[in-house]
């Protein structure tokens, strides 16, 4: 047993919790004790963070993972677990390679660059609306769950009268306080949607992420559907979570929010530090190892778990000096704020052309955008496997 | 510097693409990197390191 567990519990909004960070401090890896009693490890270095996930000794397979917290005791075990058909993300390779090889061609930068435009009309009509309604409004409701939500849906070919009942359920399916059922039951609602609209492209094939691949042959509806599902749900409440956090934060740092408005110059850098300092996922990953493993002079057992927190590594001062505080010049490339290895983020190109072209349209749109409510009121998810902020009443 | 490519281990992350696009695109079809000059020229060199300290999967090197 070791006394440490993993804590959710912040001090500061935007800083991972002190007990962690201070971890880090001591060693870079250290044992802790999962929530169904398993003796694993929490890694909290850049360096061993970047090793651990490069290194295919490291299986991502979700029978072999412990539960970090006790809110996902009931979803972990081989039962709830398995690995459905195309969900690669929880695969290895060489399963994994197979899938993966089959969408890099979709998410290429420039297939991203290409979508561009579509991402900046989108945009303006979420910003058309939010202007349009009395103030204050929800920032999250009006701008930050809409835009990646249509985009994702368009790149997918999801009509959008369907969207709907699509941000309920992967509301659902990553709140961590929910009951197991209840996430397995948003698990089947949306993929029996998907299922349907494989079979109705099948029939009726349109210019779409989802029509190319049918039209690939390689993959069966079974497999297809888990690809549309992952894809959908990590492409939803990722960048929604980056673009409400991160307004928050420029926000509360008028100078670093003045940057990114009027210095076209320090966007591409500027959204690279928001990635790095907000670190969104921010309870994981976690990998188990399949064999004895050394790293950094600590010998990790085969099928002990291996918590990688990435928001403490990515403020690793030997790597990211002075990185607790947000500054949007500072070299910020590197981070691992979309993983590393053989599953860093599949749409890291989409998210950034999204964060790219939606803060600063935000800002230029509204220059007096101020919070509506003190900053201490900002309810955030802090319980949630991805973090941000629930609601961010705004005015301007 | 000579750049060294496998397309074999390659994700498709596309960091080399975004960090020096002169030497690194991907193809069309995988979306696995090309290389478009594989001896860069000396003001680039310090870029292409960069690339290859941040691809995700080790599939570009430089000898
Ligand atoms: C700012 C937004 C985003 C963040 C912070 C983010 C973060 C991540 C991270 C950390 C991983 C690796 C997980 C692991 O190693 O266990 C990942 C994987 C993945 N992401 Fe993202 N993501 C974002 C946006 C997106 C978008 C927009 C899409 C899709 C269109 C997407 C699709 C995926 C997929 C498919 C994987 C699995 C890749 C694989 O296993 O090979 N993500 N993401
Ligand atoms: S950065 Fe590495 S994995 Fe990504 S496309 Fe380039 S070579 Fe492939």
């Amino acid at each position: 047993m070791s006394d440490l567990t993993l804590t959710t519990t912040r001090q500061r909004p935007f800083d991972p919790p002190d007990e962690i960070a201070e971890l880090r401090e001591q060693t870079p890896i250290h044992r802790m004790t999962y929530a169904d009693g398993h003796l694993g490890w929490i890694v909290t270095s850049y360096a061993a963070a970047r090793a651990i996930l490069a290194d295919a000794r490291f299986s991502n397979r979700p029978e072999l993972m412990h539960p970090l917290i006790p809110a996902r005791m009931e979803l972990a075990g081989d039962q709830a677990l398995r690995v459905p058909p195309g969900f690669f993300l929880r695969m290895d390779a060489p399963e994994h390679t197979r899938y993966r090889k089959l969408l890099t061609g979709q998410f290429t930068v420039r297939r991203m660059k290409e979508l561009e435009p579509r991402i900046a009309e989108i945009t303006d009509s979420c910003l058309d609306a939010m202007e349009a309604a009395a103030k204050p409004v929800d920032l999250v409701q009006e701008f930050a769950l809409p835009i990646p939500s249509l985009v994702i849906c368009e790149l997918l070919g999801v009509p959008y009268e369907d969207r709907a009942q699509f941000q309920e359920d992967t509301k659902v399916l990553v709140n961590l306080e929910i009951k197991a059922e209840d996430a397995m039951g948003a698990m089947t609602r949306i993929s029996a949607y998907l299922y349907g609209l494989i079979q109705r492209k099948r029939a009726k094939p349109e210019d779409d992420l989802l029509s190319g691949l049918i039209e690939n042959g390689e993959l069966n509806d079974e497999e297809l559907t888990g690809v549309a599902f992952l894809l959908l749900v990590a492409g939803h409440e990722t960048t929604a979570n980056m673009l409400g956090l991160g307004t928050y934060a420029l926000l509360t740092n008028p100078a670093q929010l003045a940057l990114m408005r009027d210095d076209p110059s320090a966007v591409e850098n500027g959204v690279e530090e928001l990635l790095r300092y907000l670190t969104i996922i921010h309870l994981g990953p976690v990998r188990s190892a399949l064999a004895d493993v050394e790293i950094e002079g600590r010998l990790i057992k085969a099928g002990e778990s291996v918590a990688i927190h990435l928001p403490v590594a990515n403020r690793d001062p030997s790597r990211f000096p002075d990185g607790d505080a947000l500054d949007l010049t500072r070299p910020a490339t590197g981070h691992l704020t979309f993983g590393h290895g053989i599953h860093q983020c599949l749409g890291q190109q989409l998210a950034r052309a999204e964060m790219r072209i939606a803060y600063p349209a935000l800002l230029r749109r509204f220059p007096g955008l101020r919070l509506a409510i003190s900053p201490e009121e900002v309810p955030m998810r802090s319980d949630m496997s991805i973090y941000g902020v629930h609601r961010l009443p705004v005015t301007w | 510097m000579e750049i060294k490519a496998d397309t074999t281990v390659c994700i498709g992350a596309g960091m080399c693409a975004l960090t020096v696009p002169a030497i690194f695109d991907q193809s069309e079809e995988e979306g696995t990197v090309v290389v478009l000059d594989s001896t860069p020229p000396a003001e680039l060199e310090d870029a292409v390191r960069r690339a290859v300290t941040l691809c995700p999967s080790g599939a570009i090197s430089v000898v």
